[in-house]
């Protein structure tokens, strides 16, 4: 069960991530802007500072969404959902849906314009008590609530 | 809200369907608190007031205010408390407990049947003087926001929680049935409150001495703080004297003075003292706590019964267990002595709350673990270790500091110190290792078990039907050297294995996976 293909997330993820690590950065470049137009370092050095975000923003711009969209992934199958992420850190986290006490389908409003969604299973134990899916189609995110609700559902009555 | 916009709701044809107070004699228990803690800064103020006059009637001055000062004390508690009083009600309806209470600001709580996992009752001292207990509706996983009803006589708290139990039960028979019909036809066989496990005070007497504790000087060192006021001289000014007048060095040469021979027992007599104190307050704190302790099987499930000062009555669903934990310690196991303690889905707070066997033999702890429906693990379980990766990582990491402070000394010629980190830096590796040997866990049809601790073994014995998620995660170390932390979601507790190889930790989690999905959660008896 563990060699089954994962299912990529929305591309659109990445691009939230992306700007969600631009926003990040945007105090450092506009700080290390003013320090460059007020010229409060000597001639050589004068754009000196922007050496600092640029790096962070490669970082967090171009290097982490990348990493982390590829770390991440899931997989449906009949009785169960499993989910992959982490760069560094790996984590591979299975959730029978008959284990499956509530769900939830959250937007923020990055996510709302480009039209993803996550998907949060809870689950009863004190260990992954919330299990988060990011960066489905919000209709797709949806629909499996719907799916696993009527799972529940059905194995309870 | 008010008792009148909110009675018309009440459906007249049950009987429990009515808004109630609690006792009247919780009036006096309230009183009795809050005087208890007026009473101390009272004096205080009044001793301080009293000794601050520079001429000697300076009690004298004061006394003429005494009676006001305590009558309006004892008024504004009175009123308090009575209000308080006429302001509390409860009442047990078709659906749900409500309880509303509050003098300025009302609060109104209603908890739904089916969310209340048990109703336990529970006497602290004055209470139980006055014949009252205080009912606890315990809700769900975690138990931060309980409802509580104190007091109530005792009679009317059986009562209460004999209603309760049994609207719970009602409430919640109609899914469970289908599952649980075997099981149910099983518990009426049973004789009632047949008892599986009690202390009489020998074994508590023994288990105290094992519970060797030394917070008694920490208690003390800290009453003094607080009540120096209270002492005829001035505790640190005292103190400060011994250094001064070099008391400390006058007692030293005391001991230079005498033999080797006497020394030695002088510092044998302080150890002895010490381990003498430490005992007799464990022996006195486990006899507070677990006095009387009981512990039978009913109808119900897991009754158990305890407590000196503070008696706790609790039941603890039989189908509500989700694991057991087994504990001992390094001296207490030659002797054979064992604990046990259920993770259960009502989870309350404290750590030594679901005790079911505190202090007990192996042969008396089986039973009870069966009663349980767990079995636990003997030789012939699948035992498998840990990756040796793991441990040998472990190992270098917790070396590597003394090693490399080792070789820094040894450099500047330092002798003594470095053999001393480097034999703490062998003892760490050689801990990892002997860790490695100890620490195991396996997984039979039914249960996944661990066992952890290298000078006491700790065993957790979760069912493998009641586990809620399976995750494996690795970290970076772990990636490239091929082991990973498998974590099961356990309601109420954890259970996780560290250090598993990957193929190990995949095939137990695939194995936990078919118990789970096979059983909806619904149909798992709640």
């Amino acid at each position: 069960m563990d060699t089954e293909p994962l299912s990529k997330l929305d591309p659109a993820y990445a691009t939230v991530m992306r700007i969600e690590g631009t926003l990040t950065v945007l105090p450092f470049l506009i700080a290390a802007l003013v320090m460059g137009v007020a010229g409060a370092l000597p001639e050589p050095w004068t754009w000196a500072p922007m050496i600092v975000p640029v790096l962070i923003a490669l970082v967090m711009v171009l290097l982490i969404p990348m990493k982390r969209y590829r770390s991440r992934g899931y997989h449906v199958s009949t009785d169960r959902l499993r989910v992959v992420k982490g760069v560094m850190f790996h984590a591979d986290t299975v959730v029978p849906f008959s284990r499956v006490q509530h769900l939830d389908v959250e937007q923020g409003p990055l996510e709302r314009a480009f039209g993803i969604a996550r998907l949060i299973l809870h689950t009863a134990g004190t260990h992954n008590a919330s299990v988060t899916l990011p960066g489905l189609r919000h209709a797709d995110a949806v629909a499996m609530r719907e799916e696993i609700r009527q799972h529940v559902k059905r194995e309870s009555l | 809200m008010s008792e009148r916009a909110s009675q018309p709701l009440a459906a007249p044809d049950v009987e429990t369907d009515e808004w109630q107070r609690v006792n009247p004699l919780t009036m006096m228990v309230q009183m009795a608190r809050t005087l208890a803690q007026a009473i101390l800064p009272a004096i205080a103020v009044l001793y301080g007031a009293a000794s601050s006059e520079p001429d000697s009637e300076g009690l004298g001055a004061i006394a003429p205010y005494f009676v006001p000062i305590f009558g309006a004390i004892i008024g504004i508690n009175l009123l308090g408390a009575w209000l308080s009083w006429r302001r509390l009600l409860y009442r047990v309806g078709e659906t749900d407990v409500r309880v509303e209470q509050g003098i300025i600001s009302r609060s109104a709580r209603s908890v739904p049947y089916e969310r209340i996992q048990d109703v336990s009752l529970e006497q602290k001292l004055i209470p139980r003087l006055l014949g009252l207990v205080e009912v606890k509706f315990e809700t769900g996983a975690g138990g931060k926001e309980e409802l509580k009803l104190s007091y109530v006589s005792e009679a009317e708290g059986e009562k209460l929680r004999e209603t309760v139990r049994a609207l719970v039960e009602g409430e919640t028979a109609k899914p469970a049935l289908i599952g649980e019909a075997g099981e149910a036809s099983l518990q009426v066989a049973e004789p009632v409150g047949r008892t599986l496990f009690a202390m009489d005070t020998k074994r508590l007497f023994l288990f105290g001495l094992f519970n060797f504790s030394l917070v008694v000087f920490a208690v003390l060192l800290g009453a003094l703080q607080q009540l120096e006021f209270l002492l005829p001289f001035d505790m640190w000014d005292y103190i400060a004297d011994i250094f001064r007048d070099e008391r400390i060095a006058e007692a030293g040469e005391l001991v230079n003075g005498y033999s080797t021979f006497a020394q030695v027992l002088a510092i044998l007599y302080a150890v002895a003292a010490v381990v003498v104190v430490g005992m007799a307050s464990g022996v006195v704190r486990t006899f507070v706590r677990d006095w009387e302790f009981r512990l039978e099987r009913t109808p119900k499930g897991f009754r158990r019964r305890r407590g000196l000062l503070t008696k706790t009555d609790v039941v603890m669903p039989v189908h509500r267990v989700q694991a057991l934990v087994l504990k001992t310690g390094w001296l207490r196991r030659r002797f054979g002595w064992h604990g046990l303690s259920f993770i259960s889905l009502a989870q309350d707070a404290g750590s030594a709350n679901h005790d079911v066997a505190p202090f007990a033999q192996m042969k008396e702890i089986a039973p009870i673990a069966r009663e349980a429906g767990f079995s636990l693990p003997d030789d012939s379980a699948d035992w498998r270790r840990a990756s040796e990766d793991y441990y040998f990582d472990r190992a270098v990491m917790q070396a590597f500091v003394p090693v490399v402070a080792a070789l820094v000394l040894a450099l500047q010629g330092y002798w003594v110190p470095t053999v001393l980190l480097l034999g703490l830096a062998a003892f760490l590796a050689v801990g990892e290792y002997y860790r490695w040997r100890v620490v195991r866990h396996a997984l039979d049809p039914q249960q996944v078990v661990s066992r952890r601790g290298w000078l006491a073994p700790n065993y957790r014995i979760a069912n493998r039907v009641k586990l809620h998620s399976v995750e494996i995660s690795q970290n970076p170390l772990g990636r490239w050297r091929g082991y990973c932390t498998l974590r099961f979601g356990l309601a109420g507790g954890r259970l996780a294995f560290p250090g598993l190889s990957l193929e190990d930790a995949r095939q137990m989690r695939a194995a936990a996976l078919e118990s789970i999905a096979a059983v909806d959660f619904a149909k798992l008896p709640r």
